[in-house]
């Protein structure tokens, strides 16, 4: 501390050398950034160094209430147990704990002090262990010991608190309220992101908000369309607003790769995986899960990516994303994640495992929530060669209980389909053929809301057939199948494509095959989001074919093509579809924007196009009952709207044509103000060759001449019959 | 009507040109031979032979009699139309590249790449009346620009040379002096390279393409950007109708990049526009390779394109061309 001086010291050494410090202004004087020439800014540091040491002296000191009031005798074996408990968290340093005893009857006094190496430790201890349930009767109270003194002061008279005045936060469903009731979208294209308006009217997008470097890997749209994510290397932000765009949230999370929000948009959560620093170490796997609104940090797992590798006993490498899948539904009370052998269920209340337990399903290789309830879906593939079946069962949560389970014999892989109401569930399973060489499919389909959960098995007509794609109609009771014969996959490049429901006129409890389209370019299915209609689309290897197919008629509406197409995506309302080609190819990169039965309404070209998200919205409030009502008497209510597609019409071609007669004056004049300089030029025109005249050759005047030309006459003797 | 294919380069084409009467279409190409043919029926008339490099350009003298090359094995050579003879050579340090003749024929300007230590330049000749008194002499050099001067023509009266390349600006350059007069406007100009430049028939202006995916329109004494034509592939040809009010863009994917699954994915075609609309009216289909070189005959009625396919497509329009209303 020798050479920190106190301001006499100044003074004193000030007046040896003989500066004026009255003179002297202090304040000009700058040191360089970061450094501080072993001065301490404020005169009361050296006074209160010790002082300093002392608080954080306590911040490593947790104090642990509410444990067992035990007598001596039994002293050390709840030491031992406090011990056990608090050493998987940190380290207690020696000396660290301490439990007094009540000098009279000799007995502890349920509660004890426990000094960790850190407080980061302390921090930690607390964090995990407040609450912790002992027993019945002892759940533990942990507080820091630093907080003592401020719950000391805790006046003994309550008072009620503040009301801070409200200040009312934006509309963050502003977008909803469009009079045009157009949909947004979003778009990232080089380094620029961009929300556009869909304004399918005047056939073009119209402008939002811009931003450059907005985000610095994706974007992201909240699932009900509220906000918006960004991601950077410090974390995740979102946005949303009513007019703009303004940061409503950071959540600070360094390297974050990965983001997903809960259905009903309450969490976040980010992932991120880091490289070690030694190479022979295994990566680190950080999630966060976020409140979204507060931006807290609700619960956060951490370790070696084959802690959150998913997939049977074998594991698979790598991690799946979403690690943790939500349950369905707006409340976002379960999420869920696979381990070995394991189903981890946690709950929101707490973020802590249900039931405290993870359940034990052995050798689980795929799970999945039902979209509305909080029904798991897991398959388990057959274990001992095929002495135990393989099984699929549907568990409701959180009483864990099974509600049906199906087994199946010489399974390959099975996928789960949710109906997006949740009312059926798809399983289609992979089986061997007797000789074990390849491999034929068939469709287990479950009743989820039927009384006992009726299953019914669906086998395509021809067993061979490979299944290419499978879609549910949201909301609806029809799935459509691309399927095609798996002896010759290969080269055989027309699939068929068939539709059936799960309700039929005669009998409501049968699946029915509606109808098979046969030798179609298509090898993916997009259902319109308000069912009824589909796209079956041909991207990749069919560059790009469309087909917009009315499900209710059966019939094709259109057939188009965006070549090259890589990505499409309806609007949330079905009212239009976007079909997009993103940077993955070289060329072509933008998107097209269509009605839902084909109509091509515009189209945008971006170089280095990335991606293309509609903004979702939330789910209609209005009632099943009101919405048929409004379905019954559409022609009433879409009145209003087609007068007022006419007027914007009107309007267009009435712009248009005077955009065009603009440009064909400026046009005239250009070509007014050329000739007249040509003409002016002619004579210096003329000398330059060399008095050759006439520039008219360079008016072409095209004349017609016919020329006739026979080229060959022969005579005939034409038999004549009577 | 069936477009005529003439096949007589076995390399990709590099440039087209129509005489003044419109009867004769003179083709450069990779090998090294210029072609003629007749421009009605697409019947090879023959070869100008004596070039040892990929012909980039050619210009033809008003009376159809002269004919100059610009070629990659540093020379530039005029030609009797209609012997086939070589009248002269004009030697170089590195490989010429654009030709035109001035109003008049008396003038040719030259443009050089840039070769090894040697800079771009364009180079004035006198063009001699007699052959005999032809002297290999620039009347002038200019320099200046970075990168390859794809195209150099003559401006208003012979007065300015226009020049564009590499470095996507389009300059305008006293050719009494070698002054630089203009530059385009950077905030409106093209972005990239600038492969290929169309004066208009009375050359009050010109039209660019350029790999950056579009054709600007300009004029020539301000260097005013007047339109600007968008499409999806870079532009290597330009042409303008001396009839209607049409442009046509060729070009394509670059050779290298493109895909060998689809033919459709190089969008080889030539891209038809209003010219005062900006609007594209139309297509038209055929080449394997992206275009490389477009002109219209004078007549307006046909137009011929050449491709790195090696063929030259030659169209008569159909009538309905004369009439599209849009």
């Amino acid at each position: 501390m020798a050479d920190i001086m106190t301001y006499n010291d100044i003074e004193a050494t000030a007046a040896r050398i003989g500066i004026d410090l009255s003179q002297l202004d202090l304040d000009s004087i700058r040191l360089p950034a970061g450094e501080d020439f072993g001065i301490i800014s404020d005169d009361e540091d050296i006074y209160n160094v010790d002082n300093s040491e002392l608080d954080a002296g306590f911040s490593n000191i947790i104090v642990v209430d509410n444990l067992p009031v035990v007598p001596l005798e039994k002293f050390e074996k709840l030491e031992n147990v406090i011990r056990k408990i608090y050493s998987q968290i940190g380290v207690i340093k020696d000396d660290g704990f301490w439990m007094p005893l009540d000098p009279e009857t000799n007995k502890t006094l349920g509660y004890c002090f426990l000094e960790f190496n850190t407080p980061q430790e302390a921090e930690l201890a607390k964090e995990r262990t407040h609450g912790y349930k002992l027993d019945r009767s002892h759940i533990f109270v942990v507080n820091m010991f630093n907080d003592f003194d401020r719950f000391m002061c805790v006046p003994d008279q309550w008072a009620p608190p503040e009301s801070k005045p409200y200040t009312p936060g934006e509309n963050l469903q502003q977008w909803l309220t469009d009079e045009k009731a157009r949909d947004q979208l979003v778009i990232r294209y080089g380094a620029d992101t961009e929300v556009l308006w869909n304004d399918a009217r005047h056939l073009k997008p119209e402008p939002f908000y811009k931003r450059t470097f907005w985000t610095e890997s994706f974007v992201q749209w909240s699932p009900l369309g509220t906000y918006l994510a960004t991601v950077h290397r410090q974390g995740a932000a979102v946005w949303g607003g009513a007019s703009t765009f303004n940061r409503l949230m950071r959540y600070a999370h360094s390297q974050v790769r990965l983001i997903d929000f809960s259905p009903g948009e309450k969490y976040l959560v980010t992932y991120s995986s880091h490289e070690p620093s030694n190479p022979r170490d295994a990566n680190r796997v950080v999630i966060n899960i976020f409140d979204v609104r507060t931006g807290k940090v609700m619960r956060d797992f951490k370790g070696s990516p084959d802690d959150f590798a998913t997939g049977g006993a074998g594991g698979v490498a790598g991690v799946s994303w979403p690690v943790f899948k939500w349950a369905g539904g707006k409340d976002d009370k379960y999420f869920a994640r696979m381990g070995k052998n394991v189903i981890s269920v946690y709950e929101t209340e707490t973020f802590s495992l249900v039931d405290k337990k993870s359940m034990k399903v052995e050798n689980v290789m795929d799970f999945s929530w039902s979209p509305t309830d909080p029904i798991l879906a897991l398959f388990v593939p057959e274990l001992g060669g095929g002495n135990q079946p393989a099984r699929v069962s549907l568990v409701q949560i959180p009483a864990k209980e099974e509600l049906r389970q199906k087994n199946l014999f010489s399974v390959s892989d099975c996928k789960m389909y949710w109906q997006s109401n949740g009312e059926y569930l798809a399983v289609k399973v992979d089986r061997y053929t007797k000789t074990k060489k390849s491999t034929y499919t068939g469709f287990e389909l479950f009743r989820i809301k039927e009384r006992d959960i009726p299953i019914e098995v669906l086998e395509l007509e021809n067993k061979n057939d490979k299944i290419i794609a499978f879609a549910w109609e949201p909301k609806g009771h029809r799935f459509a199948v691309i399927h095609c014969d798996n002896t010759n996959a290969n080269n055989n490049p027309r699939p068929d494509i068939s539709f059936y429901s799960m309700r039929s006129a005669h009998n409501t409890g049968r699946v029915s095959k509606l109808t098979t389209l046969k030798g179609k370019q298509a090898n993916a299915l997009y259902w319109s989001p308000t069912g009824h209609f589909i796209i079956l689309a041909g991207l990749k290897g069919f560059n790009g074919q469309l087909e917009f197919y009315n499900v209710d008629e059966l019939e094709t509406m259109a057939t188009a093509e965006h070549f090259m197409a890589t990505d499409i995506e309806w609007d949330p309302t079905g009212r239009y579809v976007a079909t997009a080609v993103t940077s993955v190819h070289e060329m072509e990169n933008g998107f097209n924007i269509w009605t839902f039965n084909g109509k091509l309404l515009y189209r945008i070209l971006k170089d280095h196009f990335f991606q293309f998200l509609w903004r979702p919205r939330p789910p209609s409030f209005l009632t099943p009952e009101k919405e048929e009502e409004i379905a019954k008497n559409l022609k009433k209510y879409s009145k209003k709207y087609e007068a007022e597609d006419q007027d914007v019409s009107i309007f267009l071609s009435e712009q248009d044509r005077e955009k065009r007669r603009m440009l064909k004056e400026e046009w005239e004049k250009w070509v007014a103000q050329w000739k007249q300089k040509h003409e002016e030029e002619k004579e210096v025109r003329k000398n330059l060759r060399d008095g050759e005249a006439s520039d008219e050759e360079e008016e072409y005047e095209a004349k017609a001449i016919e020329v006739e030309e026979v080229i060959n006459q022969v005579e005939e003797v034409v038999a004549f019959e009577e | 009507m069936r477009p005529i294919l003439m096949k007589g380069h076995e390399r990709p084409l590099t440039f087209l040109k129509y005489n003044r009467d419109g009867d004769l279409l003179f083709s450069c190409a990779k090998d090294h031979n210029p072609t003629v043919w007749f421009a009605d029926n697409g019947e090879r008339l023959g070869t100008y032979r004596g070039h040892n490099g990929a012909v980039w350009c050619c210009d033809v003298s008003r009376d159809s009699a002269r004919l100059i090359t610009g070629s990659a094995d540093q020379t530039a050579k005029l030609w009797n139309v209609q012997s086939g003879q070589q009248l002269f050579t004009f030697n170089f340090d590195s490989p010429a590249r654009a030709v035109d003749f001035s109003v008049g024929d008396k003038l040719a300007v030259i443009t050089t790449d840039p070769f090894m230590d040697v800079t771009s330049a364009i180079h004035v000749k006198r063009i001699a009346g007699d052959p005999e008194d032809q002297i290999g002499e620039s009347a002038l050099i200019l320099k200046g620009p970075q990168g390859r001067i794809n195209r150099a023509v003559w401006g208003p009266l012979n007065r300015t040379i226009i020049s564009a390349g590499e470095d996507a600006v389009i300059r305008i350059w006293d050719s009494e002096t070698g002054k630089l007069l203009k530059e385009n406007d950077p905030e409106v100009g093209h972005k990239k390279t600038i492969t290929s430049l169309a004066k208009s028939v009375d050359g009050s202006h010109f039209l660019t393409g350029s790999l950056d995916k579009s054709a600007k329109l300009w004029d020539t004494r301000t260097l005013t950007l007047i339109k600007t034509y968008v499409t999806e592939r870079p532009v290597n040809a330009v042409a303008m109708s001396p009839l209607c009010d049409h442009v046509v863009l060729g070009g394509g994917q670059d050779a290298s990049t493109v895909t060998t699954t689809d033919h459709r994915s190089g969008k080889f075609e030539a891209k038809f526009y209003d010219k005062i609309l900006q609007e594209e009216i139309g297509g038209v289909k055929g080449h394997f390779g992206p275009i490389n070189a477009l002109a219209f005959n004078p007549d307006g009625k046909s137009f011929s394109s050449g491709g790195e396919d090696g063929y030259v497509r030659l169209h008569h329009f159909d009538s309905d061309y004369f009439h599209i209303k849009i």
